[in-house]
């Protein structure tokens, strides 16, 4: 119960406060960053310079963990090849992103915030999701 | 001056302080899934999982609570603050990037918090080179949009 539910809901209640407070769930904020030879906005900078700061010391804490403290193990990716997919998938997610000035975590944080649009944006995700299924189902 | 009101010189529009702020919470957030559950806090993977579009990671309840405590967490922020709601692109442009978001981030195997912040943070070298990608797309299509005059948000 803590492990499956009361950490996922408190980890994802958390991370869309700091969603907010950083300013990731304002798009006009998010492409202003991405305007880098325009009118540059660096908050963004700050908000994955404080993430990954305080994420770097969690996984020096978690190199000498044993297991986590709820559950029996760690689940963690462990691949370390570079393929066309994932640059070709992060490529299109970069344009996706500049277009509208959303990526997933800020989509859902503003149904909180603006339902009808994040709602448009969040079912067309998924709708992507489903299409990317498919095109790799094909592959 | 209050701490929220420190500017950067040269950008009066930036936030640094609540951008730091922001970014700790979600460094945070990330530290509790992993510290706690042993998990990945991937936004884009979490999703694809809470709505059934994969079999792998987190178990299907914890990928649902995990992203109907996003909105929560933005909703007890804006209840606070009172902020004006901001600006979002009209809906023809939001299915576009929707779209092109949701594919993308499956073929890429995360978005901006699974590559960006956890990756990153880790090292890893397929989000090093996720992350420089998505970010040069990102800076050129927002190049790209203003050279042609687009502009999306009203």
């Amino acid at each position: 119960m803590i492990r499956d539910v009361l950490i996922p809901l408190a980890a994802g209640t958390i991370f869309g406060a700091g969603l907010t407070v950083g300013g990731m769930t304002d798009p006009a904020r998010v492409r202003g960053f991405l305007d880098l030879f325009g009118g540059w906005d660096p908050t963004l900078a700050f908000v994955m310079g404080g993430a990954v700061l305080v994420m770097a010391l969690a996984w020096a804490v978690q190199r000498k963990l044993p297991r986590p403290f709820f559950g029996d193990g760690f689940t963690l990716p462990d691949r370390t090849d570079v393929t066309a997919r994932l640059v070709g998938g992060s490529a299109l997610f970069g344009i996706g992103w500049g277009i509208a000035g959303l990526c997933p975590g800020p989509g859902f944080a503003a149904l909180a915030i603006a339902p009808g649009s994040a709602a448009i944006f969040v079912a067309a995700m998924l709708a992507g999701m489903v299409i990317a299924g498919l095109i790799e189902a094909k592959a | 001056m209050s701490l929220s009101t420190i500017s950067l010189p040269g950008f009066p529009n930036a936030a640094p302080v609540g951008g730091l702020a922001g970014g700790v919470l979600i460094g945070v957030a990330a530290a509790l899934m992993l510290l706690g559950a042993g998990r990945i806090a991937g936004v884009s993977g979490i999703a694809a999982r809470a709505f059934g579009l994969t079999d792998s990671g987190l178990p299907r309840l914890g990928a649902l609570a995990f992203v109907i405590g996003l909105p929560l967490g933005a909703l007890i922020v804006t209840s606070q603050t009172g902020a004006a709601t901001p600006i979002f692109a009209g809906p023809v442009t939001l299915v576009m990037a929707g779209l092109i978001v949701g594919i993308g981030t499956r073929l890429g195997s995360g978005c901006t918090s699974g590559h960006g912040v956890c990756g990153l943070s880790r090292l890893s070298q397929r989000s090093l080179v996720a992350t420089a990608t998505f970010m040069m797309t990102g800076f050129a299509t927002v190049a790209a949009m203003n050279a042609l005059g687009i502009a999306v948000l009203p």
